[in-house]
């Protein structure tokens, strides 16, 4: 029998019993099926990063399952086919960890300092920021938006050409140096 | 003599912010494990508009970036992550 991991997301109008009723009906499927479900984590009430199905939270759950394909195929159906499921994914695992998984570690953590953690993000920049025209920011970009043609052409080459003055004036202080 | 002396200086003063190449952060004796679920560690892979950073930035090995897309795309399937951040 193989190992698998499989996380659901269920709708958020409905109760965290009727959630833990959810994973029991779908522990009895892959129990049926000759199959174990080792593990079961509720992760409660979760804000999801978009929206899915006017869906704005969702309650997780996790369950790890060993058992033969068939039964996690009847599974992932009877997922598919109720309703309170928004979405599920279900891996092969080569092998399972023990322990709470991290969402219950964080979660843990997270309630003894008593705050959520905020959204994080960005230790990097991104590229198209920076005003360097990048393939997905700038093809229609400024040009349009900013004054007519031919004053920014004007204007462009103005500041071009002050600009090209002093990368001229650079390289000759550099040759200087280097002389 | 003089311009050799010079010209060492120029050198120096050209890259005066050379870096030291960055490990890999997955691997090595306290790697962090690739995992979709955990999203405050993903987190720090993806752009402030929620794209996957380059591993040339972030010096994760083209191994363990092939790993850690397929996390970070696990984890934004499963709304734990955005596709997008605006």
């Amino acid at each position: 029998m193989a190992l698998y991991e499989c996380v659901f997301i269920a709708r958020q109008d409905i109760s965290a019993s009727q959630v833990e009723g959810l994973v029991d009906q779908f522990s009895g499927v892959v129990e049926s099926g000759g199959g174990q479900v080792t593990k079961k984590e509720m992760w409660g009430l979760r804000t999801l990063a978009y929206r899915i199905k006017k869906n704005r939270k969702g309650h997780y759950a996790l369950l790890h399952i060993d058992a033969p394909a068939e039964a996690v195929h009847e599974m992932e159906r009877g997922m598919r086919l109720n309703e309170d499921v928004l979405r599920y994914l279900t891996l092969r695992m080569n092998e399972i960890e023990e322990g709470p998984s991290v969402v219950m570690q964080a979660r843990d953590r997270r309630d003894e300092r008593g705050g959520r953690f905020g959204r994080g993000g960005g230790r990097f920049g991104d590229r198209e920021r920076g005003g360097r025209p990048g393939r997905d920011g700038g093809r229609f970009g400024e040009r349009e938006r900013g004054a007519p043609r031919a004053e920014r052409d004007q204007a462009d080459g103005a500041t071009a050409a002050s600009a090209g003055d002093q990368a001229e004036k650079t390289p000759k202080a550099e040759q200087e140096t280097s002389a | 003599m003089s311009t050799i002396e010079v010209v060492s200086k120029g050198a120096g003063t050209r890259r005066p912010f050379f870096r030291r190449r960055k490990s890999c952060p997955f691997s090595g004796p306290k790697a962090l494990k690739i995992d979709y679920k955990d999203v405050r560690m993903l987190q720090r892979f993806i752009s402030e508009r929620g794209k996957i950073v380059p591993s040339r930035i972030t010096a994760v090995s083209a191994k363990k970036q092939r790993e850690l897309s397929k996390a970070i795309k696990r984890a934004r399937f499963l709304a734990l992550l955005p596709y997008v951040l605006r």
